[in-house]
């Protein structure tokens, strides 16, 4: 009898336990979990442990057999080469995304005013850019800018300008590689921009109308609002990725001339790789890190208290 | 259920078999008995130029039983770099790696000593010549194997018909082919009147002043050709010297009659430069030469390769060395000797230069006058004096005799090439000299 009762009590038990991993299971948490756990062992992999071999690797010293704390940073903030690149890295960056911004916006407003039927057309067409391996694409452009043979400078001369040292000038150079940048990032503004615009409500446009207000009224008390936080997230995101940008610059210049167009990943190959000194070389790589966390802690504060206020 | 039984004479039967098998097994040559190799080469420019290799390879594996795996890792885009930096973080790789001119002293540490393997080579092929002991060798010890693959002088490569039209020179009569050098009268300061009676005649010296190896090396043979070094063989700072500063002046005076766009040249630059028949002269080893043969025959035939113009403090020419190294961590560590001392027999090089065309050049001394150099052509003879043959110049490096890894970074970030740049775009000498000085003292971290 005792027997009895307690095989009972075990299976009551069990079912029990098959219950709570059945609720558990069943729990959108859990299951969400479960589902981006292939990316997060994925990140973890690709992402966090380099990052984590990158802060090991800028503490040690050039032949990588002592630790040596932060001075490799001390020795990088006493090289006038390091001050150069971080000036270049940021002119590069926020250059390049505000006229992507400025440019995507308004490449999306012309594209939302184009009628349904040609539109498709249109987006596809204004995308290639941005779809095209930026390695290829830029070697394209290495042959539009090349020292001697630039098609530019081939068609300039029928107008009597030129040559221009697209690549041989620090200006000049400065102006190419930004230029590319915007060329390959603006398609990238202009589909998130487009996207934003067609879920603005139609109705406010049409209360804005009503109202009386013009055509810079309607971009400003209703189009840009309504878009804040898509402009917000784009330009983080934007600035992550051109802060970080690496094959254009090396495809284009090497960092030349005279090293007026490193930024910090070209620098950092240049020092790593090429020179060897691969600790010095993460050491600049890691720099960026502080600068985008300003960033992203910016924007993203002002895109959370918009979330809250909404 | 039924079991076997194990009589004790069976047991005793099979034990001394399996014994005899094991003992005996090394000695049994199979297909692979000496195991595996694995050998990452520099994959050649020259199309076709790697077969060589790999023939020699597969001879020795099938002779000595080895199974061997071999990879061409390009240079373009620094892949041979990125491998050679993957495999030193990982400790595992290649048993033999292709490493170009810095890397043997930039991975000494991690790098099998080779002196076993040098002492015979050297018996038998001559001493390497002085750049490539330079480079190869730390404190007595070889760190790597000199590779002939790869291997090169950049000296001048020039248009006979130009250099004679626009500057009153005879290349073939200063360099004749088969004979030595009557060239006492090619100096720099000949080569800045004929730079600028080329440039004034449109067709400049193809020079470039770019951040890259050719432009790099190019002003490392001039400053060596004054005596000038940025730092000295202890590692001092030598910057601002004499020396430093004529060499300085001689390149200002040198850039005015370069392309305007000089600044922006990369390795590929000077070749367009030549093959489009802009120009009158580069630096260079055959490589530009051996693209004009197929795609502008009729520039090919007036291009002769020859030597360096002479300056105050000798004759210098560029010579970079790539070499084949064994990691302390290699599996295999006796066939990869045993494979690069099949790679570097005087018939393999021969066969390895053929194969590229005389690109190739081998370090040792008794191999300078294989008869590729001396058949290659159009025009007939215009490889004769590409690898020295009367060592009429001294070989050497941009940035020796500095200590290799100091050199090593005053190579790679083109401290020379951009001292010469910001000196011509105006900046004042003792401004550029304290710019060096400074961008060498960041050097010496250790």
């Amino acid at each position: 009898m005792a027997d009895v009762a307690l095989q009972s009590n075990r299976a009551a038990q069990a079912a029990r336990k098959r219950g709570s991993l059945h609720r558990m299971l069943k729990r959108k948490s859990t299951m969400a979990f479960l589902m981006t756990l292939p990316l997060i062992l994925l990140i973890a992999t690709l992402v966090i442990y380099p990052a984590f071999y990158a802060l090991h690797l800028a503490t040690l010293n050039k032949s990588m057999q002592r630790f040596v704390g932060l001075s490799n940073f001390e020795f990088l903030f006493r090289r006038e080469t390091f001050w150069l690149v971080v000036k270049q890295s940021c002119i590069f960056a926020i250059t390049a995304v505000i006229f992507k911004a400025v440019l995507g916006f308004i490449i999306a407003h012309f594209v939302h005013n184009i009628p349904a039927k040609g539109q498709r057309k249109w987006r596809g067409m204004l995308l290639v850019p941005w779809v095209i391996p930026p390695a290829m694409s830029t070697l394209a452009w290495l042959w539009l800018f090349d020292p001697s043979y630039s098609a530019f400078n081939y068609t300039l001369s029928f107008f009597g300008i030129g040559p221009i040292p697209w690549t041989g000038d620090a200006m000049w150079a400065r102006f190419s590689v930004i230029l590319v940048n915007i060329w390959v990032g603006a398609p990238f503004f202009m589909i998130m921009y487009l996207a934003a615009l067609k879920s603005v409500p139609e109705q406010l446009y049409e209360a804005a109308a009503i109202d009386g207000a013009n055509w810079w009224q309607r971009i400003w008390y209703v189009t840009l609002p309504m878009m804040r936080n898509i402009i917000a997230i784009t330009t983080l995101f934007s600035l992550i990725v051109t802060f970080a940008n690496f094959d254009i610059v090396r495809i284009l210049t090497a960092g030349g001339p005279l090293d007026h167009t490193h930024i910090f990943a070209t620098w950092a190959f240049r020092i790593g790789i090429e020179g060897s000194d691969i600790p010095l070389g993460a050491s600049v790589s890691l720099f960026m890190v502080p600068i985008l966390a300003v960033a992203a802690i910016f924007i993203l504060r002002d895109v959370n208290k918009r979330g809250n206020e909404s | 259920m039924s079991r076997k039984k194990l009589s004790r004479r069976q047991f005793v039967a099979a034990t001394a078999l399996s014994s005899a098998a094991l003992i005996t097994a090394p000695y049994v040559r199979g297909a692979y008995a000496a195991g595996k190799l694995s050998i990452g080469f520099w994959d050649h420019w020259v199309p076709g130029a790697n077969k060589a290799s790999t023939d020699i390879v597969n001879a020795w594996a099938e002779k000595e039983k080895v199974e061997v795996q071999i990879d061409y890792i390009p240079s373009q885009g620094n892949k041979n770099l990125l491998t050679i930096a993957a495999e030193a973080q990982a400790k595992s790789g290649h048993d033999i790696l292709a490493m170009p001119t810095w890397w043997p002293h930039a991975q000494a540490e991690l790098l099998e000593p080779m002196n076993d393997v040098m002492d015979g080579l050297i018996k038998q092929n001559g001493e390497p010549n002085g750049t490539v002991k330079y480079l190869g060798q730390s404190k007595g010890k070889w760190l790597a194997v000199p590779a002939s693959i790869g291997s090169q002088i950049k000296g001048p490569c020039s248009r006979i018909d130009l250099m004679k039209q626009h500057a009153g020179i005879d290349v073939q009569a200063l360099y004749p082919a088969g004979g030595p050098p009557k060239a006492d009268s090619w100096t720099l300061d000949t080569f800045l009147k004929a730079a600028e009676a080329c440039q004034k005649g449109g067709v400049a010296f193809g020079i470039g002043l770019g951040e890259t190896s050719d432009n790099v090396d190019t002003a490392g043979a001039i400053f060596q050709s004054f005596g000038a070094a940025l730092v000295d063989e202890k590692g001092n700072v030598t910057v601002k010297t004499d020396a430093v500063r004529q060499a300085l002046e001689y390149y200002k005076k040198l850039i005015a009659f370069l392309p305007p766009d000089a600044g922006a040249w990369d390795d590929s630059s000077n070749n367009k430069w030549l093959v489009s028949g802009r120009g009158a002269l580069i630096m260079n080893p055959p490589s530009a030469w051996a693209v004009a043969k197929r795609d502008a025959p009729q520039v090919a035939e007036q291009c002769w390769s020859h030597g360096f113009p002479a300056g105050p403090k000798g004759r210098y020419a560029p010579y970079l060395s790539y070499f084949w190294g064994t990691w302390s961590f290699s599996k295999n560590k006796e066939a990869a000797k045993s494979v690069l001392k099949a790679l570097s027999q005087p018939d393999a090089i021969e066969k390895m230069c053929v194969a590229s065309g005389g690109y190739d050049l081998p370090c040792y001394e008794k191999l300078t006058t294989l008869k590729v150099w001396q058949e290659e052509g159009p025009p007939k003879g215009t490889l004769y004096h590409y690898p020295n043959p009367h060592n009429h110049q001294t070989l050497s490096i941009a940035a020796a005799p500095a200590p290799p890894k100091i050199a090593q970074q005053i190579y790679t970030q083109a401290t020379l090439t951009k001292m010469c740049l910001r000196y011509h775009q105006g900046e004042a000498m003792e401004k550029v000299l304290a710019w060096a000085e400074g961008e060498c003292e960041g050097f010496m971290r250790s």
